[in-house]
């Protein structure tokens, strides 16, 4: 399927890699202490996507996680839930029942994930039985290999036809920045992925190193922020990969808070995919509560 | 000649060493970036040491958690060795640790005598190491058609309140410990913190996996109540003489129920055995069916 779009031809602003640097170090010399900490921590839960992507994954692995989300930590019964769920379109019929009435959202990955090496109508038909299953969040993967040979209209098209097949539910552009090089690049897939209907970009898979560096984010953060003042649409932001600890994430945060305005701290509009990261914020919750150290051997898996 | 070189000594301003302390195979400063004078007998300033905080025990408890699981898989033969290369190492530095047993008031021979105590103690663990199991694991008679067997495994990560003699005492804390498969977070609250610091760098240059031994230096009352208190640490080794700061340090003990072993020794020449191993290790039996 072929849409025609205007987006084939259009300017990105250069990116300044120095300055995005010396920006994100800014940033990230920020203190955040006390009620504003346990303030922090509380939003994060509630932004957290729960991710689980192995060739491993079950049915029972999946029960599981998504009786996590429901229940993050016993022992403190008035923690706000987890955004969403995200796992494989395989299994996302077992996360919709596990999660029933809970208003925690199922994601799926899709559309050949994590290489999105395969046809476009695989693509798309994978998109479908995702959303038929219940997925209300979509994640895709760009076509890396088309992107940097720079055919921008291939990719804008496969977004736009994406869109189209995830029918009410919300798609989340992965732009794979692991694997697009430079900053510039990145600015370009941003705004490429916001003109073609994305309702969420996010930076990767979790499967390649570098992930969501810091540099990386604000660069996409401020893409978001241009598009708002071109469009006046508010595009949601989903870092992947590489966030596992409480401090990176209130870091991330600040920098959300700092580049887009209090708008964008908002489950609805940011969003961390992440696994190991609620067991980290919990850990600091309890501490914060208690002054007293924790061990990762006291939070379920 | 020689009268310029003693003018030009006279006036050089003496540059003070900042010891470092040694957390996860690597020799940070205090995140909080605070520092004290460690001094000679007479008053006069030797050299800088970092005054960690408890923040800095979070990160040194962070770094021995991450060693301990790739420590205890090591062979015990493995740990002999390289408790014998630190061995080797102290003894390659012996005029150093004199020199600094000698500036902390120690007189010369008896300096040397400690240095080679010290020395002599880790060939003594090194020795344990591949031979505590036979001794202490055991097969246990039992009523019902079962094989049952007790053998010893490491508690985890051991917070260890070093103890004041600066070197003798310091090794004979730490050595068990290590040779039974756990990874230690030290704590030096001594005057003397120089030959521990020092120690910092021979481990780090014997093979010592980064993590294992971590060392801080700082005051006992900002640093202990944390480090008993911390619920990823498994068991704490209180060497210190005064009763008041083992129950301190054994109430804030009991949250995660962790093992608390207390030496009250003064003099720390005689105290080499099996048992110091033993005290750090966790007993586990298993039941195994058997027959019909």
């Amino acid at each position: 399927m072929q849409i025609s779009t205007a987006t084939a031809s259009f300017e990105s602003p250069p990116i300044d890699a120095v300055g995005v640097e010396e920006r994100v170090a800014r940033l990230c010399s920020r203190s955040i202490k006390k009620d504003a900490k346990l303030q922090a921590l509380h939003l994060t839960l509630s932004m957290i996507d729960l991710t689980t992507l192995e060739g491993a994954d079950s049915e029972g692995k999946v029960r599981q996680l998504c009786a996590k989300a429901l229940q993050l930590h016993a022992a403190l019964p008035d923690l706000p839930h987890v955004a969403a769920v995200c796992v494989y379109p395989a299994l996302v019929g077992v996360a919709k029942r596990a999660l029933e009435g809970s208003g925690i959202n199922v994601a799926s990955v899709a559309t050949s994930f994590p290489a999105g090496q395969a046809p476009i109508e695989i693509k798309l038909l994978e998109v479908r039985r995702a959303v038929e299953a219940g997925a209300d969040e979509v994640d895709m993967v760009i076509s890396r290999g088309r992107f940097l040979a720079g055919d921008f209209a291939y990719t804008a098209d496969e977004i736009a036809s994406v869109k189209e097949a995830c029918g009410e539910a919300h798609l989340k552009v992965i732009l794979e920045t692991g694997e697009l090089g430079t900053l510039d690049a990145v600015r370009r897939a941003s705004d490429l992925a916001m003109r073609s209907g994305a309702d969420f970009i996010k930076t990767s898979t979790g499967k390649i190193k570098p992930a969501a560096t810091m540099p990386v984010v604000l660069v996409m953060l401020e893409a978001i922020r241009d598009h708002y003042r071109r469009t006046g649409q508010k595009i949601g932001m989903k870092p992947a990969g590489g966030i596992s600890t409480a401090k990176d994430a209130i870091r991330h945060l600040v920098m959300v808070r700092e580049t887009l305005g209090q708008d964008w701290l908002d489950p609805d509009l940011y969003r961390f995919g992440a696994s190991s990261l609620a067991n980290d914020v919990l850990r600091q919750i309890v501490k914060q509560r208690s002054g007293i150290y924790q061990s990762f051997d006291d939070f379920s898996l | 000649m020689s009268e310029r070189r003693s003018a030009a000594a006279a006036d050089r301003l003496p540059v003070l060493k900042t010891h470092k302390v040694y957390v996860g195979g690597k020799f940070p400063r205090s995140e909080s970036g605070r520092f004290d004078r460690a001094l000679a007998p007479d008053g006069t300033p030797i050299a800088n040491i970092c005054r960690c905080s408890r923040k800095d025990v979070r990160d040194a408890v962070t770094a021995a958690r991450a060693a301990q699981a790739g420590w205890a898989a090591r062979t015990a033969y493995n740990r002999g060795q390289i408790l014998y290369r630190i061995a080797e190492m102290l003894e390659g530095r012996s005029g150093q640790f004199e020199a600094l047993l000698a500036a902390g008031g120690r007189a010369p021979d008896e300096a040397a005598v400690e240095v080679q105590a010290a020395t002599d103690r880790l060939l003594h663990y090194a020795g344990w190491t591949d031979k505590f199991q036979q001794v202490f694991s055991s097969v246990n008679p039992v009523a019902t058609s079962h094989f049952n067997f007790s053998i010893l495994e490491p508690m985890g990560v051991v917070g260890v309140l070093a103890p004041q003699s600066p070197l003798l005492g310091l090794v004979s804390s730490i050595a068990p410990a290590i040779a039974g498969g756990n990874t230690t977070v030290v704590l030096v609250t001594g005057s003397q913190p120089l030959p521990a610091t020092t120690f910092g760098e021979v481990l780090n240059s014997s093979d010592v996996p980064g993590g294992v031994v971590n060392i801080l230096t700082g005051r006992r009352d900002e640093m202990l109540a944390p480090l008993a208190a911390h619920r990823d640490v498994d068991a704490v080794l209180l060497c210190s003489p005064d009763p008041d700061v083992a129950r301190s340090a054994e109430i804030e003990a009991v949250h995660n129920l962790k093992r608390v072993a207390v030496r009250a020794h003064e003099d720390w020449a005689d105290v080499q055995s099996p048992y110091e191993i033993t005290d750090l290790q966790e007993v586990k039996t298993t039941w195994h069916p058997i027959g019909s």
